[in-house]
């Protein structure tokens, strides 16, 4: 599988959101998922397969004025 | 005369000084500066994470359940549509309908270009947010802002972090003069003397970060702030005396010893 990750390629073995956020070593609580431009909510990690080509954003809020 | 405090979209805000996340040496600071200055806005940004650094979730330093509302920014959009997606998403994570739109492609003087933050709000406004778009300060940008549905215009006094005051002023004044918005100076002000001035001049509000968050100790910078902007307001609102040319005597002209 070959997905673009926060701009970036990526490959890896098909997986669903959760476990990709599991395998980054990610906190879920600050995360914010946004796949092919839709924001994916906590509760539908576990049930999104990721697909080839997919663009997913892993975003948070940081300080800004 | 009483403050009757500024509405902007559902909420009525008793205290005038808005400020921001950014830049604190210790994230731990930013509840102490919230209740040192009463602020009861804050800005917060959107990022892609960094996987390679741990970084904290600037959320966990704003106190929850309390006056204080969330004013994501849409910093990092280069167009109006960058923008939109960026309030799009803050909204669906939870921070609520506030949203500060900062189109920014001059990365030397960090100047809002007003044309594509015109694009967003006309957008987002629509959409229901409630918008608050940081701007140069032109008059007829803000009458158009004030059409396409902003809840208040933001007018930099100076260029961001560069702690130089009212640069502006002459134009800020056009603003408040003539928008039957609230204009929010936003930008530049690094000291609470020039965040009084921005009141007494008739400024709803003033957003300051840099100056209080890079201050040896932004607690005490916030409450002064917080003060600043209480003498400003309240100068403003009991109406400044006239200036003159020449000298009039406060004590009387007559009845002097020989």
């Amino acid at each position: 599988m070959e997905i673009i990750v926060n701009g970036q390629k990526e490959t890896g073995p098909p997986c669903t959101i959760a476990a990709l956020v599991a395998r980054k070593g990610l906190t879920p609580g600050a995360l914010i998922v946004e796949l092919n431009q839709q924001i994916i909510k906590q509760e539908q990690w576990q049930a999104i397969q990721l697909k080839d080509n997919d663009r997913l954003e892993l975003l948070s809020f940081v300080g800004g004025g | 005369m009483q403050d009757d405090g500024l509405k902007l979209g559902d909420v009525t805000f008793t205290n005038r000084l808005f400020t921001g996340t950014g830049k604190f040496a210790d994230n731990a600071l930013i509840p102490k500066m919230l209740a040192a200055s009463g602020s009861q806005m804050i800005t917060v940004a959107l990022r892609r994470i960094d996987t390679t650094t741990r970084s904290e979730n600037i959320l966990d330093f704003i106190p929850k359940n309390t006056n204080v509302t969330l004013l994501p920014n849409t910093s990092g959009a280069r167009t109006a549509e960058q923008a939109v997606r960026i309030a799009r998403i803050a909204r669906e994570a939870g921070c609520g309908d506030f949203i500060k739109i900062e189109v920014i492609t001059d990365m030397k003087y960090l100047m809002p270009d007003n044309w594509e933050t015109l694009k967003a709000t006309e957008v987002l406004a629509k959409e229901g947010f409630v918008v608050l778009p940081y701007v140069l300060p032109d008059l007829p940008l803000a009458k158009r802002l004030e059409s396409a549905g902003a809840a208040a215009v933001m007018p930099l006094g100076a260029p961001i972090g560069t702690n130089r005051g009212l640069e502006t002023k002459p134009l800020l004044e056009l603003l408040i003069e003539n928008c039957s918005i609230p204009v929010v100076v936003d930008a530049g002000i690094g000291r609470p003397s020039q965040a009084a001035a921005a009141m007494e001049m008739g400024a709803d509000a003033v957003l300051v970060n840099t100056a209080i968050a890079t201050a040896s100790d932004p607690e005490t910078m916030g409450q002064a702030f917080d003060l600043a902007v209480k003498a400003g307001r309240a100068a403003y609102l009991a109406e400044l005396a006239e200036e003159s040319g020449v000298a009039r005597a406060s004590s009387p002209l007559t009845g002097f010893l020989d």
